[in-house]
């Protein structure tokens, strides 16, 4: 259980439109995440759907009840924050046992589930231990921990993974979609980094500027953005868009093309000059400045020999090119 | 600070002030205690003489002198039992966001700045005075006879004044700390189920600790020496009920010119205010590391 539907939800900050009707519903079992720049709402929707901010019209339902007015309590959901929001002189144990000892459960029950949640999460030799006391990863894993016991209808995570280094972030990515695997819960979780958004989603919910852009799986995203915005947003490096003369061609006002869609070839439709060259190893990518189209980012093999400096005939791959009308909106075909 | 050059440089230059420091304590210091061995009175120039232990053992067997001890420890801990309780209380109060705030932190913390025999006289004479007072006038409204705090509760009197004056220091410190805590933790409760009293008790109360902390061990420095209130109201009495150590040094070397006898009083006064330290660090004072 842990159907949650969003209809009209509108939220205002003094006069400031924040998040401006959304409409959404996440299915039960769900790992929907929330992605877009900052400053875009996604956390303030995680906010509202936590009951941690009140809404300023629309409604919130949280497995078929009306939860809008409910306090965040009550809402049967739990939250992994940002900062981990650890009580910071409880043990761990009585950190993870906090939310049951609130709700009232018996102590050799806390204790059992406590340490279960431990288990699952490779905590048991911290248990004793306080927060402070905790690396970066340890701590987000009793936050998870807290949130487990309270076996929630729906997780709520607002950024959960943006305050750990490199390597741990995603190894706790990992670790959070197997939680997910293994719970069936539904997880909604914002982020700002769309490789979080594509590795751990079944649906992303990309936003901007409190609109939903679009919301589809991964793949979908990726194959058919709805419109530039997501067309950019999604996809790494960014999609190259090229207007004017070149997007004429193609009868439209833009059009777009991802840098891995690029194929170097000396008879290719586009000639251009190499300005940068990133060798990363297993690819290389190339900034290349093209005759009358302007710069496009282009992903190459790792073994590419090319360097500032160089020429290169570019040819884009049939069938994945994006056509984009004036709005900005994707067309057909 | 890295350098040899440096560190030595950094020790020179902090020397003339850590000298000058040290002087300022030790000089008084180390005169108290040649005057405590000496008979010293203002009243016979010329008689001093050295009389080993003897101002000792007239301070310690002077009758005011195990009352002045209990009225001294009744006065700090009554006025940091109520300041502590009231400061967080009000600091609990003044982070809510309200109307027109900035002007009653400014109005909370007003006290502060009342000059201690200023704010005696008025509390004397205005508040407590059992003629011309306030809180007489709201008896007599009542229809009660009205209580003369000064005869009858001398020392709580005093507490209630000294209490009224620190009450926003201790909020002042109180407050900050409060403004402090991670607003996610209280939410993390607040989705935890727990209610507005034990978010209160599981996470404002252990984040205060070290504010407490220091506000207690500022306190019972100043509180330890209070002398001014007790001077403009009881002046000590009736009786002994509202000497302190420090008001009793201060009738012994002062009223009876004996310079010889305040000073052992103040050595012991020392002594007593260092035994007091000892057991607030050993209490309290882990609090204060991180």
């Amino acid at each position: 259980m842990g159907e949650i539907v969003l209809s009209e939800v509108k939220k205002s900050f003094g006069g400031v439109s924040i998040i401006q009707g959304i409409d959404l519903t996440i299915d039960d079992g769900e790992f929907a995440v929330f992605v877009g720049p900052s400053g875009c709402g996604k956390s303030t929707l995680l906010r509202l759907i936590a009951g941690l901010e009140d809404t300023s019209s629309g409604t919130i339902s949280i497995d078929g009840h009306d939860a809008t007015h409910l306090p965040p309590a009550r809402r049967g959901l739990a939250m992994v924050f940002q900062s981990y929001a650890l009580y910071p002189h409880m043990s761990v144990r009585k950190n993870i046992a906090f939310p049951l000892r609130m709700a009232g459960v018996p102590k050799d029950e806390q204790e059992r589930k406590v340490e279960a949640a431990a288990k699952v999460l490779n905590l048991t030799p911290y248990l004793d231990r306080r927060p402070g006391q905790l690396s970066g990863g340890q701590r987000q894993r009793v936050a998870i921990g807290r949130a487990i016991v309270r076996e929630p209808s729906a997780f709520l995570f607002d950024e959960p993974l943006s305050n750990l280094d490199a390597a741990l972030r995603v190894s706790m990515r990992q670790e959070i979609s197997e939680l997910h695997r293994s719970l069936k819960t539904t997880m909604i979780y914002v982020t700002h980094d769309q490789v979080e958004a594509m590795t751990m989603a079944n649906k992303i919910v990309v936003l901007n500027a409190g609109r939903i852009e679009q919301v589809g799986s991964p793949l979908e995203l990726y194959k058919s953005p709805a419109n530039l915005f997501v067309a950019g947003f999604i996809g790494s490096p960014k999609m190259n868009f090229i207007a004017g003369a070149e997007a004429a061609k193609h009868g439209v006002h833009t059009i777009g093309v991802r840098p891995e869609h690029i194929a170097i070839a000396a008879d290719g439709p586009w000639k251009g000059v190499v300005g940068l060259a990133e060798h990363l190893g297993s690819d290389t990518f190339l900034k290349v400045q093209v005759d009358g189209i302007g710069p496009l980012t282009v992903r190459a093999g790792g073994e590419v020999g090319l360097n500032y400096g160089d020429t290169v005939g570019l040819a884009p791959q049939a069938g994945k090119l994006h056509r984009f009308d004036e709005g900005g909106r994707a067309v057909a075909g | 600070m890295a350098t040899q050059a440096s560190q030595t440089a950094s020790r020179l230059m902090l020397s003339p002030a850590v000298l000058l420091l040290f002087l300022w304590m030790i000089v008084p210091l180390g005169m108290t205690i040649y005057f405590s061995f000496l008979r010293f009175n203002l009243l016979m120039p010329g008689t001093e003489a050295f009389t080993g232990f003897e101002n000792y053992v007239y301070f310690f067997t002077d009758p005011a002198f195990w009352p002045a001890l209990a009225n001294t420890l009744t006065l700090v801990l009554g006025v940091l039992v109520i300041t502590v309780i009231g400061g967080v209380a009000l600091a609990v109060l003044l982070d809510q966001p309200m109307w027109g705030q900035g002007i009653v932190r400014v109005l909370v913390i007003a006290p502060f700045f009342v000059m201690p025999s200023v704010s005696a006289l008025v509390w004397k004479n205005m508040l407590m005075n059992p003629v011309n007072g306030l809180f007489a006038a709201f008896a007599r409204g009542l229809g009660l006879e009205p209580f003369d705090f000064f005869a009858d509760a001398p020392l709580a009197s005093i507490i209630v004044i000294v209490a009224w004056q620190w009450l926003p220091f201790a909020t002042l410190i109180l407050l900050t700390a409060m403004q402090s805590l991670d607003r996610e933790q209280m939410e993390a409760a607040e989705m935890d189920g727990a209610g507005p009293f034990w978010r209160f008790l599981h996470l404002t109360v252990p984040h205060l600790t070290r504010a407490t902390t220091v506000v207690v061990l500022i306190q019972t420095i100043f509180l330890l020496s209070v002398f001014a209130e007790i001077l403009v109201t009881t002046n000590g009495g009736p009786g002994t009920a509202s000497t302190t150590l420090t008001f009793l040094v201060y009738m012994q070397s002062m009223l009876q010119f004996d310079v010889g006898l305040g000073s052992a009083g103040g050595i012991v006064a020392v002594i007593l205010a260092n035994i007091v330290a000892i057991f607030l660090m050993r209490m309290i004072g882990r609090n204060l590391e991180a």
